[in-house]
């Protein structure tokens, strides 16, 4: 399950058969082990590691939002991290020991509309105490890729 | 020019190979199946030793054996995975690559016209110094019915015949991706026990195997002593390019080769010997590599059987030897074919003993969409250019 499982998160693509070959199994029983890790909610989703800026025309802008929050009664972080998370805008949310409590992960068409979402929907919010947002200037690797045009094979085609 | 160049250098390696490998290297969008080293870049870890190493400075000589540091490490890893014990002082010898290692040993012991036993099919490197050291092969031959392995009675035949001074052994073997079980491995040092000849033993695919944990020759009982064992990291750890390797054996014959060694190399290269230190220490690594080196063997090997390329599972290395005796062509002949109609590449199995026309050799060392292409063009050229 553990092979099936690097397989897919390096290619989500494959097909069951090529998943066969590649750990012996067989294709029906793969089936049926990818579907109930989808039901149990371990294969969350299949997606595509997308670099944005080999794109021609509008980008879009990402920025890592620090946020510092009081805790709430009985239900600490969880339900002022759920008003945020459930922003569209918001793409990650995470809650980190150190200096700041949540960590976000925000998209938007430009560097205003991020700086809008933060002023309006963000900072008012009664529980957050603090805001601090970086913007990202370049994207060197993500999930475990690195994000750069692929390299010519260095190789000799054929050797002893 | 012709006349200032030796004999003995003019007749080494067959032509049609060559000529064949230079064909390959030309021809553009081929898919190959025919490299001998990792597709895997040297892992992250040792790249960086290599740099941080030139940065701090580390750019002279060492002591012609070889650091101490290393060889305390080789020691060390020996000990910790094979229970083998060598001392790092006097019986071990940073070499430049098993290359290297293989023709100190081969200098070391051959006098003109003495005999060494090469198992075909075999790397190519071995008849070749020991015809450079005016030696002479007696070649001992396996089959695919054997598995392509030693058969213990022929090979006491020939020693019986021959009295040649050493053997060279290969396991997991390149080109066959054969190796031996500690079982096996007894049967013929039971053979070799019995005899006075040396085995020069490359093991430089010890950690790349997959049914069972490689058995280094040197453990059996009083084997040690008389074996020139050959390690090296350019498969293991994917670093063909740092040229770094040793050889272990006893100090009376360490210290020959340590002097050759000393004359025409001086000693390996310091980045290569410090970046080989953190490689022993990169065993995680390695695993991830075999790791996905089995899947890529299952399926490529499942799928020459499926077109009808008798092809046996290999137990290490990145090699499978297929046979093509169905398509009536010589390997040669097959290779070149499959490189123009459909621009797969292979080795010819007459590339490793002139004997096996019948078989060519398949590397899985190529990611794996690439081995599923190569896979696709072979069927298409099997079915418009294959008889039957
Ligand atoms: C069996 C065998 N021995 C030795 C070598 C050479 O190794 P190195 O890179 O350590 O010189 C190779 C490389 O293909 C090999 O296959």
């Amino acid at each position: 399950m553990e092979d099936v499982l690097k397989i897919l998160e390096g290619n989500a693509r494959i097909s069951f058969e090529d998943l066969a070959k590649l750990t012996g199994e067989k294709e029906p029983e793969l089936r049926k082990m990818v579907n109930k890790l989808e039901k149990k909610g371990v294969i969350v989703k299949y997606k595509a590691v997308i670099n944005k800026e080999l794109l021609p025309g509008e980008r879009s802008v990402l920025a890592l939002i620090e946020v510092k929050v009081s805790p709430q009664k009985d239900v600490g972080f969880d339900a002022i991290a759920e008003r945020i998370y459930k922003f569209p805008e918001v793409k990650s949310c995470y809650l980190l020991s150190g200096t700041y409590d949540l960590l976000l992960v925000v998209e938007g068409k430009s560097i205003h509309t991020i700086a809008d979402f933060v002023a309006e929907k963000l900072a008012p919010l009664e529980a957050v105490k603090g805001t601090v947002t970086h913007f990202m200037l370049k994207k060197y690797k993500e999930d475990g890729v690195i994000l750069r045009k692929k390299k010519e094979i260095k190789r000799l085609t054929i050797t002893y | 020019m012709d006349r200032f160049i030796s004999h003995k250098v003019k007749n080494l390696a067959p032509s049609g190979i060559r000529q064949f490998f230079d064909l390959v290297l030309k021809t553009k969008d081929v898919v190959s199946l025919g490299v001998g080293e990792p597709d895997f870049a040297a892992p992250w870890r040792i790249r960086e030793k290599a740099i941080y190493s030139l940065e701090q400075g580390y750019t002279s000589y060492t002591s012609n054996k070889g650091l101490l540091r290393l060889r305390l490490e080789i020691a060390h890893f020996l000990k910790k995975h094979y229970r083998l014990i060598y001392d790092p002082g006097e019986e071990i010898l940073v070499t430049t690559g098993v290359s290297e290692g293989l023709d100190l040993a081969i200098r070391t012991i051959l006098n003109p016209q003495e005999r060494v036993i090469l198992v075909y099919p075999c790397y190519v490197a071995y008849p070749a110094v020991v015809e450079l050291s005016a030696g002479r092969v007696v070649p001992l031959y396996t089959s695919f019915e054997e598995s392509f392995k030693i058969n213990p009675e022929k090979l006491k035949e020939l020693i019986k015949r021959y009295k040649p001074k050493a053997i060279i052994l290969n396991y997991p073997t390149n080109p066959t991706g054969v190796s031996y079980s500690k079982e096996e491995l007894k049967e013929l040092w039971r053979v070799l026990s019995k005899e006075d000849l040396l085995v020069i033993s490359d093991e430089i695919y010890d950690l790349i195997t997959y049914n069972f944990k490689h058995t280094p020759f040197s453990t059996f009982k009083g084997a040690k002593g008389k074996t020139i064992y050959l390690g090296g990291f350019s498969k293991n750890y994917a670093m063909t390019g740092f040229r770094i390797g040793f050889a272990c054996g006893r100090r009376e014959l360490i210290e020959q080769m340590s002097k050759i060694h000393s004359f025409v190399m001086l000693c390996a290269p310091i980045i290569s010997q410090l970046s080989a230190i953190e490689a022993l220490n990169s065993q995680k690594d390695v695993e991830s590599m075999v790791k996905e080196y089995r899947r890529r063997r299952d399926f490529i090997v499942g799928e020459l059987n499926n077109l009808g390329f008798k092809t046996l599972l290999p137990q290490g290395t990145f090699y499978c030897f297929s046979s093509i005796k169905n398509t009536g062509l010589s390997s040669l002949e097959f290779a070149s074919l499959l490189l123009k109609k459909v621009k797969v590449a292979v080795v010819p199995g007459e590339a490793f003993g002139l004997l096996y026309r019948d078989f060519i050799r398949v590397s899985f060392a190529s990611p794996f969409p690439d081995l599923k292409e190569a896979i696709l063009r072979i069927r298409k050229f099997k079915e418009q250019y294959l008889k039957n």
